[in-house]
């Protein structure tokens, strides 16, 4: 098991390297770089930039530097926990983020939790009711969670929200908590807060999964050893419970492969619209102003959240199933 | 007829039947199976497809909303610029058949504006007097049909002096069902030629990739890994962000598209690697090998056509992300840029809760999203049953 595992984790290592050097080349593909940008910015407004701190700013961050050197030290620095310089905030990164990071892993394996509670009762309820009016009914509401974006799911509550309601909807928790440490008073609000969001960036993925889910489960349910186990006088629920359902497991946990990229990439979007305290709404200014040191740690840390996740239900999968652990190869 | 044999030892007459064959002479079909028997691939395709309800009337949906695009202008009453300043913010006005009980056809009613001094919103209420009917293949807002020839016949338009807005106008007045229309011609398009783009580089990719195998598959493996397992949007934002802002709205246009398509290649490379590795070891490829076939014409005369069918219903399906991903995109502000009007774009309208609360029919472009995205999803469905006629 140990052996899978760290196989497993060597196995991401060049994954999360050629994501950063698929990142640092966005980063560096605008023409000029910020300093450029905000000198003529002051110009345009008539003041003088100060040039002697922008020069040791450009020699801090090594833009005197060839591309590769300045990868490296990128690279090296966050290693070390210095993701750069917001030029925008004339803050380091790591400053200017905050718990936003924090709020977003909490936003997504939330919606994971809710995800799995759902589809799996429903997923199970369509595959042992086939064509039922059930199953349509359901079928029919997963595609069109499926064909509803996320941002129009947003849309929509918001303006039924204001309607039934009169209050909008939106961030992650009462303004006042907004720069305070964590309390438990904030922890609530959070918490009341939370369920808007997750039903939003939620729908897609559970949609698909139910929809998977149910594909898996008929095709194990039609197996030989199913029909010889109610032959013998099995029970039908027990005869779905103690061996249908144990292998589609194992898909249901695999699968959070596919989903959670969609998940995060649903996140983001959503906490654009809803104005989440998430990092959404900063990488989408940081990307506005080219403020690219900001941008790319975020996008950077957003992989690492899915190759993370990817390489938990991994681990757990190779727990759940000693084939793939005596095996120690791919899950695919 | 009997033929006498020769003597022992003699050559054997050689003898060719000059009769017409007829394979089914034996075993004579009827009428109906050999219409079946002797059927094309596509005719069998067609059958099946043919079968499934929901994916034959999406076909029929796509293929009717891509044909009203090719004459927008003329579908559309009002001009896609087309400034009402008269009529800011205008909710939509129903189409009624009669007036005090008696039928006039098809009429709106005219409009009356108040300002709302405690709210400052502009109030609109019918006047019941001002019977305005529509026009039907009238001369409305003129314009240059494909950029090319003026024209200004509309398929409705409203009364002389009138105005007709039936689904209500945006900020600057301009008639959100004619942006709609105009929107479609962007929102339908973008997936099309994005999905060119990831189709080529999925065939080429996957297929040197499942070809030669070894080193180069293992590269090309990690790649796809690698993208498909970063976040989409962030990405696409990403890319869309660095387009310099110098560029002209139409580059910015085809730069989206090669965006998108770029990052989505992936799924389709798999599947063309897979089917690959496995049919490479076929006979047929190691004759073509023998005769000295190259092998981009291996993979590009004998492989690849043999499971173009499914290639094409698989890549059905990636169309609906696409035209998502630029309305997405479009939304945020980091896709297309007006005077390019997209869903997306009249979707940039309705962002804050304001606008949604006082004026909701801006939400109205998301709809045909909504509706197009589900029959793309149908007929990909239904595409990919039929790819496999035999099954």
């Amino acid at each position: 098991m140990l052996r899978y595992i760290l196989w497993r984790i060597a196995v991401m290592v060049p994954t999360l390297l050629l994501i950063s050097m698929l990142v640092f080349t966005i980063i560096e593909l605008p023409p000029g770089d910020y300093f450029e940008s905000y000198i003529s910015e002051l110009r345009a407004m008539g003041e003088a930039a100060d040039m002697e701190e922008i020069e040791a700013l450009r020699e801090r961050y090594g833009f005197d530097q060839p591309a590769p050197i300045r990868y490296i030290q990128w690279v090296g620095g966050m290693l070390q926990g210095d993701f750069g310089y917001s030029f925008e905030y004339q803050l380091p990164v790591s400053e200017v983020v905050g718990d936003r990071m924090w709020l977003t892993v909490l936003v997504s394996f939330v919606t994971i939790l809710v995800t799995w509670i759902i589809a799996f009762p429903i997923g199970i309820y369509s595959a042992t009711h086939q064509y039922s009016w059930g199953d349509y009914g359901l079928t029919f509401l997963g595609l069109l969670g499926l064909a509803v974006p996320n941002f129009i799911l947003a849309l929509i509550l918001m303006y039924f929200a204001n309607i039934w309601f009169g209050t909008s909807i939106g961030h992650l928790m009462d303004q006042k908590y907004l720069n305070e440490p964590m309390s438990w008073d904030k922890a609530k609000s959070i918490l009341e807060h939370l369920w808007i969001p997750v039903i939003i960036i939620g729908t897609a993925g559970t949609a698909g999964m139910v929809r998977r889910l149910r594909a898996n489960l008929l095709d194990e349910l039609q197996k030989q050893y199913v029909v010889t186990a109610r032959a013998k006088g099995m029970s039908p629920f027990r005869a779905l419970v103690k061996y249908p359902l144990r292998m589609s497991l194992n898909f249901f946990i695999s699968d959070i492969g596919s989903i959670l990229p969609q998940i995060i990439s649903g996140a983001e979007i959503t906490a654009i619209v809803l104005s989440l305290e998430t990092t959404g709404p900063m990488l989408i200014k940081a990307l506005q102003s080219q403020d690219m040191y900001l941008a790319g740690s975020f996008l950077m840390f957003l992989a690492f959240l899915t190759v993370i996740g990817v390489l938990v239900s991994d681990i757990a999968l190779a727990l759940l199933d000693p084939r793939i652990r005596l095996q120690g190869g791919s899950t695919k | 007829m009997t033929v006498s044999l020769p003597p022992s030892g003699a050559p054997l007459n050689h003898y060719v039947s000059t009769a017409p064959f007829d394979p089914h002479s034996v075993e004579a079909m009827t009428a109906g199976q050999a219409k079946i028997f002797q059927a094309s691939q596509l005719r069998l395709m067609w059958w099946k497809f043919k079968k499934h309800r929901v994916a034959l009337a999406s076909g029929i949906f796509l293929l009717v909303l891509y044909m009203m695009i090719v004459i927008a202008e003329f579908l559309a009453p009002y001009n896609l610029h087309t400034r009402n300043m008269d009529f800011i913010h205008a909710p939509p006005q129903r189409v009624r058949l009669f007036h005090e009980g008696q039928l006039v056809g098809p009429f709106v009613y005219g409009r009356t504006m108040t300002l709302d001094m405690d709210t400052l919103r502009r109030v609109y209420a019918d006047d019941k007097t001002n019977v305005q009917r529509l026009r039907f293949f009238c001369s409305g807002d003129p314009y240059k049909f494909w950029g090319i020839w003026e024209a200004s016949t509309h398929l409705v338009c409203p009364a002389k002096d009138g105005e007709f807005f039936a689904l209500g106008t945006d900020r600057l007045g301009r008639d959100v069902l004619s942006r709609i229309i105009y929107g479609a011609r962007i929102s339908l398009t973008i997936g099309l030629i994005g999905i060119a783009v990831s189709f080529t580089l999925g065939i080429v990719i996957g297929g040197i990739a499942g070809y030669h195998g070894g080193v180069i598959d293992l590269v090309v493996q990690r790649i796809i890994e690698v993208l498909q397992s970063i976040p989409s949007i962030p990405l696409w934002m990403a890319l869309a962000a660095i387009m310099p802002v110098s560029w002209s709205p139409i580059l910015v246009y085809l730069g989206i598209t090669v965006i998108l398509g770029l990052l989505d290649w992936t799924g389709l490379a798999r599947a063309v690697r897979s089917k690959l590795l496995a049919l490479r070891e076929e006979d047929y490829v190691l004759a073509a090998q023998l005769m000295g076939a190259k092998s981009s014409r291996i993979i590009g005369r004998h492989l690849v056509p043999g499971f173009m069918s499914h290639l094409i219903a698989s890549a059905t399906i990636t169309i609906p992300g696409m035209i998502l991903g630029e309305t997405a995109l479009s939304f945020l502000g980091l896709g297309l840029r007006p005077p390019i009007t997209s869903w997306g774009i009249l979707l940039t309208e309705a962002r804050s809760v304001s606008v949604i609360a006082f004026y909701p029919w801006l939400l109205y472009p998301m709809i045909p999203v909504i509706l197009v995205i589900l029959a793309f999803n149908f007929l990909g469905d239904g595409l990919r049953d039929a790819a496999d006629p035999y099954k």
